[in-house]
């Protein structure tokens, strides 16, 4: 059979259960498509083919069995190169699975190959791996988006049945929405962030990015969950997703914030949005005008909050435990002494300093000296304290838009994607091309972009949020608009 | 000129769960380097904390011994600064919201008390530095006086206080030598009479309760010279040199370090609860204290003895668990604090490894007390019995130490005395009470010690009486 890379997850699982195709067949279909449009995508890190091959020939039973599935590169897998898409953990092999690695295996899936983002997740568009730049499937001269472009690219371009990605301030909702799939990012505290390397610690969120709603249903039920590895992770039992996904929606109260149709918003992708909701109304769904004031902002706190968490989760990449070492006088790592007081002063700072030096990429030098700033004593208050307090009217602009209405709808982002270094020298630019998704990582609420239509060629998403908790809404919401549109059905020519 | 003397103490206190504050590895000292470390004590990225609930209950416990106000909800923050013993380049440590704070001990304010977790520890050689993460991830709880200590002498009962509390909750070792109570010293001296308080030392490296005393006696009267030749002191940080016993400069002036505390991203916030509270409270044992008032009623024994006992748990216990064999408090109390404590001090043992059963002890308690051994006897079968791991009876059979109280048996001998002293009995007949002492000595000499000394004296007067005067 032939190519069944291009199919869905539940799709395949269901051809797998009727022995019409075998799991080792979908991937060499997918090793095949890789071969051919990796060259122009440029969407993966690593893989080890000979090992996945294996794996397919005798997967395990369970939900996912013989389904391979491509994981971002700051996502822990025992005995394999996880990297962050970062110089400086060059090397490093995680000793151990993240809990949805570990979830994902005991179900039968196939680990098929770490994918591109941007370093250590801080970006919008993946220029800022280490790397490798990855190419949107609908255009090769335009970004995927980011930070999880990687992923989104390769499920774009059939290359991935479906991927893991993490959301701290939209990274999976932004790529999708840049390349046409749907992201879903689930309310935080739904997916353990065990062995997820960490950006914004009380933001980060692992989501999916898939080819249809349906298969993000499928993926959510495989990685959500209470994890007891994870303070963080909430114990509330988690829902037959798929179950919920035929059921209708009429009467269903979705909110039209008015924060969100404002100048700066493409007029191509207005109209989409603006169709779109015409489909929902056709529904059976009522539209509500909502307000989400303190939506401006939303970007200014994000910035210091996420910044300073950063700064200190990346401490730890110091050239000391793991990762790279950095020397100034030898190539090799040094073997210090610290034996002797000044040597203790003058070696480390050496190390540290030409090891952070070399290791980081631009941005995320940039984001750590923001965070530190903000977290500064004399302007903590000012800034890391102030942002916090405003975050929690952030929070509350949710919880009482969601007393008027059951969703939430926006677009993804502002325009459709941008030419590959158009926004490099400018990164308040870049920045603000999060502005509709990182509202929900401030506010922990679950949210979805799906594909709505093009412009020129180039995909528009839709974005919809929900209640904490309530991802079974989203996804029967997206599943009717999706069952009744066909944009999710489009492959772009490679 | 006459000063006055400020100490402040900053305590680290190791607490004694199994396993870890946030990681579930085990915590036994002195095992092989990295061989008790995981993902989340060895700060690997995407790992994350999960707090160890048994922590949090022994601290609460200890602020409650400490007489602490009880933080409704606490909470973790992260502290920022790069050593190679801190895996994650924070330590997970608590700012605004400690667990306990407003405490009493001894009489010395008690500011805070709070959480958080040790680092690695790094080894050095010429060749190079090597790092243990065993103890990262042990946790710590830092117990920050107010500076209301007034002497070194008073810094060392804080301490031992502490120490005692301590064990009695179970909640900490409290070795000094193995790291599980570190200790560092703020002093200052200042004139008598003066509103301002003098400039702030630190003392750090101390390695026993003593060695805190004598640092700051050493601080004291180092400071109180320069202060009198009218020159002044700067602030700065000291390391304690145990070898020495004086003080170096470590570090002039504070650096200034900006530690950047924000709260932890990656636990919640903990609230300990008024049900949580009461059933510590009913889980809290009897305190030094306590113990000490109890033993002076109940046993009817001396303040003295009383605080000696209670200080260590472990003796008290020892204390109780012989009356069950032996209800004479005095004289268990008499041979504990002398010849047990002796022993504990000259040989270095401790407690725990103190191998004389109650039982086998109060046994040979009991051979004195029948008078079966003199006392002397008794301190050598006591020794013995630690050597040989003997029991008392075994060894005063062996060495035929039994003393001799048979009157018949004693008689004899006695008869022999009597005739071979005709002129001490003479003395003592007319009157001399101290040739009596001198025929009893005879007779002790005679059964090289082992006679009844009390019975010898009394078989003496009667037979002293009814010898007749012998005439020249």
């Amino acid at each position: 059979m032939k190519n069944l890379n291009q199919l869905t997850a539940h799709k395949l699982l269901e051809m797998l259960k009727k022995e019409e195709i075998t799991s080792l067949e979908i991937v060499q279909s997918l090793f095949e498509r890789i071969e051919k449009a990796e060259d122009k995508i440029r969407a993966y890190l690593f893989w080890d083919k000979e090992k996945i091959l294996a794996k397919a020939k005798k997967s395990k039973q369970g939900l996912l069995s013989g389904i391979p599935i491509a994981i971002k590169d700051n996502i822990c897998v025992e005995g394999e190169p996880t990297g962050c898409a970062s110089q400086i953990l060059q090397g490093f092999i995680s000793p151990y699975d993240a809990t949805v690695v570990k979830n994902l295996k005991a179900k039968g899936a196939i680990l098929c190959g770490r994918t591109n983002m941007d370093e250590f997740a801080f970006g919008s568009s993946t220029e800022n791996s280490a790397y490798q730049v990855t190419h949107n499937p609908w255009d090769g001269q335009r970004v995927p988006g980011g930070s999880s472009g990687g992923s989104a690219a390769a499920v774009a371009a059939d290359e991935a049945i479906f991927a893991l990605g993490s959301d701290t301030g939209g990274s999976i909702r932004q790529p999708a929405g840049l390349c046409g799939v749907v992201g879903f990012k689930p309310t935080y505290g739904r997916v353990s962030r065990y062995g997820l390397i960490a950006f914004g610690s009380s933001l980060d969120q692992i989501g999916t990015l898939t080819k249809d709603v349906a298969d993000a249903a499928l993926l959510l039920k495989a990685i959500a969950g209470f994890d007891n590895q994870d303070s963080t992770s909430v114990d509330i039992s988690v829902p037959d997703y798929e179950k919920y996904l035929e059921r209708e929606i009429k009467g269903l109260k979705i909110g039209l914030p008015d924060e969100y149709f404002i100048e700066g918003l493409e007029r191509n992708v207005k109209q989409r949005v603006e169709e779109a909701i015409k489909v929902f109304e056709g529904l059976g769904a009522e539209m509500v005008r909502i307000s989400l004031p303190h939506t401006e902002f939303a970007v200014a706190v994000y910035y210091i909050l996420a910044t300073a968490e950063a700064s200190s989760n990346l401490l730890r990449f110091d050239g000391v435990e793991y990762g790279v070492r950095k020397t100034v006088n030898s190539l090799q790592p040094t073997v210090y002494s610290l034996q002797k007081t000044e040597n203790r002063k003058n070696l480390l700072s050496e190390m540290y300093e030409k090891t952070r030096e070399e290791g980081f990429g631009k941005e995320a030098k940039r984001r750590i000296i923001l965070g530190t700033y903000v977290l500064s004593r004399g302007y903590y208050d000012q800034y890391y304290l102030k942002a916090a307090k405003v975050r929690n009217l952030v929070v509350k602009d949710f919880k009482e838009a969601f007393e008027k209405c059951d969703l939430i709808l926006t677009p993804t982002s502002p325009t459709p994607a941008w030419k590959i270094g158009e926004k490099t020298e400018d990164p308040l630019r870049m920045y603000l091309s999060d502005i509709f998704t990182i509202p929900a990582n401030l506010a922990g609420i679950p949210a979805v972009s799906i594909p709505c239509g093009f412009c020129k060629g180039l995909p528009v998403g839709l974005q919809l949020f929900g209640k904490a908790f309530a991802e079974e809404k989203i996804l029967q919401a997206a599943y009717a608009y999706e069952q009744s549109t066909e944009w999710h059905l489009q492959k772009p020519k490679i | 000129m006459k000063f006055k003397t400020v100490i402040g103490l900053e305590v680290h206190l190791q607490l004694n769960t199994h396993t870890k504050i946030f990681c579930a590895c085990a915590m036994r000292f002195g095992v092989s380097p990295n061989s008790q470390v995981c993902p989340v004590c060895l700060g690997l990225p995407g790992s994350l904390p999960v707090l160890n609930n048994k922590v949090l209950n022994k601290a609460v416990k200890l602020c409650l011994a400490l007489d602490c106000q009880i933080a409704k909800e606490i909470r973790f923050d992260r502290k920022n600064y790069f050593y190679p013993d801190l895996p994650k380049g924070y330590q997970i440590s608590q700012y605004d919201k400690p667990v306990g704070s407003n405490g009493k001990l001894n009489g010395i304010g008690i500011t805070r008390i709070h959480l958080e977790e040790d680092a690695g520890k790094l080894i050095h050689n010429p060749e190079g530095s090597l790092v243990d993460y065993n103890r990262a991830g042990t946790p710590l709880l830092e117990i920050v006086s107010e500076p209301d200590i007034q002497n070194p002498k008073q810094a060392y009962d804080y301490l031992s206080a502490l120490k005692s509390i301590s064990e009695y909750l179970e909640v900490s070792d409290c070795n000094m030598e193995e790291g599980s109570l570190r200790c560092d010293a703020n002093i200052s001296i200042s004139p008598i009479h003066s509103e301002e308080l003098g400039v702030k030392i630190e003392i750090k490296n101390m390695n026993s309760f003593r060695g805190v005393q004598k640092a700051l006696e050493y601080e004291e009267k180092r400071q109180r010279e320069i202060l009198n030749k009218g020159e002044k002191l700067s602030q700065e940080t000291r390391l304690w040199d145990a070898e020495k016993e004086i003080t170096l400069v470590m570090r002039s002036k504070e650096e200034a370090n900006d530690y950047r505390y924000f709260p932890e991203p990656d636990l919640p916030c903990f609230f300990i609860s008024l049900d949580m509270i009461e059933e510590i409270k009913k889980q809290m044992p009897e305190l030094p204290q306590q113990r000490q008032q109890r033993f002076i009623s109940q046993y009817k024994i001396p303040e003295y003895d009383a605080a000696v006992l209670t200080k260590e748990k472990k003796m008290a216990d020892y204390f109780e668990k012989c009356l069950e064999f032996f209800d004479k408090p005095k004289t268990i109390s008499n041979w504990l604090m002398r010849d047990v404590l002796n022993f504990l001090k000259t040989e270095k043992v401790s407690w725990d490894d103190f191998s004389l059963s109650p039982q086998n002890f109060t046994d040979l308690l009991k051979f004195v007390e029948v008078k079966e051994i003199s006392i002397n006897m008794g301190r050598e079968v006591f020794l013995e019995m630690l050597k040989s791991n003997k029991k008392a009876k075994e060894i005063i059979a062996e060495k035929g130490l039994a003393q001799v109280s048979d009157e018949g048996k004693l008689k004899s001998i006695i008869g022999k005395i009597i005739i071979a002293n005709s002129k001490s009995v003479k003395d003592f007949q007319s009157g001399k009470e101290k040739a009596l002492m001198f025929l009893v000595g005879q007779v002790m000499k005679e059964t090289k010690g082992k006679a009844n000394a009390a019975v010898v004296q009394k078989l003496l007067r009667e037979e002293c009486k009814k010898s007749p005067l012998v005439s020249l």
